[in-house]
């Protein structure tokens, strides 16, 4: 990104290492280096992408990924961000709350699959638990440092001119905290979609990891790296545009900063 | 005073969350939330010395397998592709799409390869973490402050030397980022690889639990599980701890001087 | 004896050049303490990075004893203006000053000799196991001091090593500058942007003009060797050669500013 002013095309040495790794699929098995039963040529993963595309499961699948990645990041932001607020500006429950919470943030979400099943089954809710459940901790964490960070002059300052508790919170905790908030939801909506997948793939509940799976029983390997790549463009999509958004996020709270300082 | 009254706040509320969880359960006629009591029964009377040795210790192999061999691959790779600037514009968007690949995924492709043997566990493992290390180091390797390097240069601080007394520490504190983020792939990793396919380990003895609606062991597993997941994170956060002690230092040093 | 001839350097990025130096020509002979000194922005630092090795000139050379430079040479050390990046914060005093010498293969009990006689001659002898960033700014500068003499280099070359000091400090730096450079009789070349400074240390002052540079004006300090922070700078002849030289850096500034 950084040599984008250095003339000429920053994403050209990119697209050559893109075209580089497709050229190299198509040949591995070409070339029998490897058995084209484990590893189709591109050519035939593609046409298996366009057959897939060209049918209307494949984008009900799509839909209902998004769907289930999309309700569970909102439901794990929003709590996220209260519980980070509350917890975050209350001192005491800062102090009682930390064990807990570092010791439940590395709990691997996958560890909640069985109890997933048998509350859910192969429903949306198995997802949703696992999605919640991963994302909310990235939210959390980010909003309490975020919290931690707010700087005990502008607190002080705020104090001194009898703002409100609610005022203080709008004009002071909110802003410091708020390019906090988006790095957690960029964190989060990434591992969102890790576990949306996981939980198809691995439980069943309906989206393109249980279209993977399925592609795997079946021994349509062709389909099931077609779909692999959807999952990975669908990945490196959110991570874009959550990266985007942070930037320009952060660019303006940094020129806000900046103007007030000098 | 102010010892005790930090340990009392660090224990009060899980002390506070154990109590209730066993009293409101105690009563519990339901099958899936069975009493807290049956389950910590269950807990001991499963996890057996040999059932950890037939279990556990697998899981926990393979998982230390595959994390150290990617370590070695992702920090190799990316200090060669974080020094070599042509290099790093040709893969970079090849090693972000392999990053935002959700890695289970990558469990029916391994067996593919790999069938559902040891082998395949720790290879699902390696290519599930070795990503973030992988970026975090060239990223790492990336910033070396331009006077770091300069001095390395006009002092002959070079070829072996540049590497391990110079840029390798300079871009410890990502790549320690990068492993924390490849620790936790790790273990989803091993626990989704056990419940694919396999005839033992921690991933595959909690499903059988849920199958044979074994429901109190099924509850001991997860919470097996979550101690372990606790365990490794604790065990990480201390060597990076003592790892980069000069980093946290100088880190405190600058937050001070603002 | 260095050789600086004709020195010329453009930068070009993204088909913009800038020439950073003209035509630079001067020359600093062995045991000598020159001083450079010109107005901010006039590529000081350009001409001490090609004058070490670590840029080379578009055109031009740089010589030492008489061998063309291509790359950092053995006998030279340099002591940068940003101490802060320039030590290592991954290593305590100790071994950021033993790091160069164990590349130039000292064996260990010479190369504690010289640490530790390092050490001792910036003053820093209880130091030796703090790291970097524990040390005040001026005694980071005294480790990297401490860190070319050990190295015993014929040449020392030094970038503006107390611009970013508090003036007392830099008076006592000042002061431990001249007195190493009388006790090793080591080669001298200090960049600075201080006027009183490059009077005060130096045996010769050049002065350098503004972007594109050249160079303006060269003179000798005829003060006696022994000087003194109170008694030199009150010396009428110490007035006199400053006033000259601020009058040349404000020629220069003029020229280039009409």
């Amino acid at each position: 990104m950084t040599s984008a002013r250095r003339g000429g095309n920053p994403a050209r040495p990119g697209l050559a290492g893109l075209a580089g790794l497709l050229l190299i699929v198509e040949l591995l098995p070409r070339l029998r280096l490897v058995n084209d039963r484990f590893l189709p040529p591109t050519s035939r993963i593609a046409a298996a992408l366009a057959d897939e595309v060209s049918t209307s499961t494949f984008w009900h699948s799509l839909g209902e990924t998004l769907y289930a990645w999309a309700i569970g990041l909102v439901v794990a932001v929003v709590a996220g961000v209260l519980a980070g607020l509350v917890i975050g500006s209350v001192p005491l429950l800062r102090a009682l709350t930390a064990s807990t919470v570092e010791f439940l943030r590395p709990i691997p979400s996958v560890a909640l699959i069985p109890l997933a099943v048998l509350l859910y089954g192969t429903q949306l809710g198995s997802t949703l638990l696992l999605v919640c459940y991963a994302a909310f901790w990235q939210v959390l964490v980010q909003v309490l440092y975020g919290v931690a960070d707010v700087d005990p002059v502008a607190e002080e300052t705020a104090r001194s001119f009898r703002f409100s508790a609610w005022g203080r919170v709008r004009h002071v905790l909110w802003p410091t905290a708020l390019p906090y908030v988006f790095t957690g939801f960029r964190l989060a909506a990434s591992v969102a979609l890790v576990l949306t997948v996981t939980a198809e793939l691995v439980i069943g509940a309906p989206g393109l990891g249980k279209e993977i799976a399925t592609a795997q029983n079946s021994d349509a390997v062709a389909t099931m790296y077609a779909l692999i790549v959807v999952t990975g463009a669908l990945g490196v999509v959110i991570n874009l545009l959550t990266r985007t958004g942070e930037r320009r996020l952060l660019a303006w709270h940094q020129s806000v900063r900046g103007e007030v300082t000098v | 005073m102010d010892v005790l009254k930090k340990i009392g706040s660090a224990v009060a509320l899980p002390v506070l969350l154990f109590a209730g969880w066993f009293l409101l359960s105690d009563g519990s006629a339901s099958f899936y939330a069975p009493p807290l009591r049956q389950i910590l029964t269950a807990f001991a009377d499963t996890w057996q010395p040999e059932r950890l040795r037939a279990d556990v210790a697998p899981s926990l192999l393979r998982l230390l397998a595959g994390f150290l061999v990617a370590a070695l691959i992702g920090v190799g790779l990316g200090v060669a592709v974080g020094l070599n600037r042509r290099l790093r514009a040709v893969l970079e968007p090849v090693l972000e799409f392999f990053r935002a690949i959700p890695p289970p995924v990558l469990v029916p492709v391994i067996m593919l390869f790999a069938g559902i043997g040891d082998g395949m566990k720790v290879i699902v493992i390696v290519f599930g973490c070795v990503w973030p290390i992988l970026l975090n180091t060239v990223e790492g390797v990336r910033a070396v402050d331009s006077v770091v390097l300069d001095t390395a240069r006009a002092y002959g601080v070079t070829g072996p030397a540049r590497l391990t007394r110079v840029i390798l520490p300079s871009a410890s504190p990502q790549i320690a980022a990068g492993l924390r983020q490849a620790l936790s792939i790790a273990i989803i990793l091993m626990v989704i690889s056990e419940m694919f396919a396999s005839s033992n380990g921690l991933g595959f003895a909690v499903v059988q639990f849920q199958r044979s609606f074994a429901i109190p062991e099924m509850w001991s597993g997860i919470i097996l599980l979550g101690l372990l997941g606790f365990a490794l994170s604790l065990v990480f956060r201390l060597a990076e701890r003592w790892a980069l002690r000069w980093y946290e230092g100088l880190r405190a040093t600058r937050r001070r001087a603002g | 004896m260095l050789e600086v001839k004709g020195l010329r350097k453009v930068y070009s990025s993204g088909g913009r050049e800038v020439e950073a130096l003209r035509d630079l020509t001067f020359t600093v002979d062995n045991g000598d303490l020159v001083c450079l000194v010109g107005p901010s922005g006039c590529g000081k630092t350009t001409l001490l990075r090609c004058v070490s090795g670590l840029l080379m000139p578009t055109s031009g050379e740089v010589r030492v004893g008489g061998r063309p430079i291509t790359g950092p040479p053995p006998g030279m050390a340099v002591v940068f203006q940003e101490y802060g990046r320039s030590l290592f914060p991954w290593m305590n005093v100790r071994d950021n000053v033993e790091l160069p010498l164990k590349q130039k293969k000292v064996d260990r009990s010479r190369r504690r000799q010289l640490v530790d006689t390092a050490l001792d001659a910036v003053g820093l002898s209880g130091a030796a196991s703090a790291y970097p960033w524990q040390l005040s700014g001026g005694m980071q500068q005294r480790v990297a001091i401490a860190r070319a003499v050990a190295y015993e280099p014929e040449t020392l070359l030094m970038d503006e090593p107390f611009a970013a000091v508090d003036a007392q400090t830099r008076a006592d730096l000042e002061d431990l500058v001249r007195s190493l450079w009388q006790r090793l009789e080591v080669t001298v070349l200090f960049v600075t942007h201080d006027i009183d400074e490059a009077v005060y240390l130096g045996r010769r002052v050049v002065m350098l003009s503004s972007s594109p540079t050249v160079v303006q004006d060269e003179l000798v300090v005829d003060l006696p060797a022994e000087r003194d922070q109170l008694r030199t700078r009150a010396d009428p002849r110490f007035v006199e050669l400053r006033t000259r030289v601020y009058e040349q850096i404000q020629l220069a500034k003029r020229a280039a500013a009409g």
